[in-house]
């Protein structure tokens, strides 16, 4: 039990209470504009929403790359499939999106919406595996 | 809900499976399943849209409801060999069956929603429908932020030689609580789909 304690008590930046942050908004986003659809939806608050989720997802990738010692292997191939696999729902969402006509302005935030999603949701995979590895 | 027993390295070690993180048998049944849907929202069929947002709805909800409030405290109160054998085997599983039917409902239903009008703010259960985005985004950020990496982490943590017990036990303490949290929150789910389904 004791060979397991670098690896699990050593102090990590909150990236996954980060990532379930951007996770949050991006969700209160989706529902904010689902709520609105098939009208116009009023772009101030998704914009705000997103922009806090971009932001915040940018400090994330910033403070995981600065981890030393950390399992990047085991990173890289949680995150890998993950992003595979939501890049593929991501496409889906954004078919639909299209199928149904959306266009404009909030056919370019909803896209951006997706991106942040299929980036975080990795990331967070990812540092939740990788963070109980040993470094390689 | 059931308390988690402490589990011995002695006891993680003892008739341990190998544990599968993803089981590729069954990507091709995924894929078949997206594929329909797919198909199901490019034709907008309502019988398929129906058939997918109930069949998905359904066993969503069911087994949500069965992990949280039966299983879960099942397997609190279970010995640890016990444990690891039924998650290692249950786990890699559930990683590729809950995101399957997640998709086919909601993707489904909103299409359904759309092509039936439901969505229209003049559509007199609007609110109801609102209440459901709601319930689904919560019980999303349970899932994705908690559950799914607690189950993930579980799973390499069990392909280990020596897997660190308190670890396990932590994780699977998460899993087993976010996964009753979801299953009271899809009783919101029933009670809204009902009243819609019915007005």
């Amino acid at each position: 039990m004791e060979a397991h304690q670098p690896v699990a008590e050593r102090p990590l930046p909150p990236i996954q209470q980060i990532a379930i942050t951007v996770l949050v908004l991006i969700v209160i986003g989706g529902i904010y504009t689902a709520a609105h659809l098939p009208r116009h939806v009023p772009q101030g608050p998704t914009i705000t929403l997103l922009v806090a989720a971009g932001v915040l997802l940018g400090v994330n990738i910033v403070l995981l790359a600065r981890i030393e010692h950390f399992a990047w292997q085991a990173f890289r191939l949680v995150a890998g499939w993950v992003l595979v696999a939501y890049l593929v729902i991501a496409g889906m969402l954004e078919y639909v999106f299209v199928y149904d006509n959306t266009s404009g302005t909030q056919l370019v935030i909803l896209s951006l919406m997706l991106a942040v999603f299929a980036l975080d949701i990795p990331l967070l995979l990812g540092f939740s595996v990788a963070r109980f590895q040993d470094p390689a | 809900m059931a308390s988690i027993a402490e589990p011995t390295p002695a006891a993680l070690s003892t008739s341990r499976p190998k544990v599968t993180i993803v089981p590729v048998q069954g990507l091709p049944i995924v894929a078949v399943v997206i594929v329909g849907l797919v198909v199901a929202i490019a034709t907008n069929s309502t019988w398929a849209l129906d058939f997918y947002h109930v069949a998905g709805g359904g066993l969503w909800t069911a087994i949500d409801l069965f992990l949280g409030l039966v299983l879960g405290p099942i397997m609190g109160t279970m010995s640890i060999p016990s444990r690891i054998e039924l998650s290692s085997r249950l786990m890699p599983k559930l990683l590729l069956i809950m995101p399957t039917i997640v998709t086919m409902t909601l993707g489904s239903g909103f299409q359904l929603a759309r092509t039936l009008g439901k969505l229209s703010a003049s559509y007199p259960q609007h609110g109801w429908l609102v209440a459901s985005y709601i319930v689904v985004g919560v019980m999303a950020v349970i899932a994705l932020g908690l559950l799914e990496p607690a189950n993930i982490a579980v799973l390499f943590e069990l392909r280990k030689p020596e897997p660190n017990g308190a670890r396990i036990q932590r994780l699977m303490k998460v899993f087993i609580y976010t996964a009753g949290i979801t299953g009271l929150m899809q009783v919101a789910t029933l009670v809204i789909m009902t009243k819609i389904a019915t007005s």
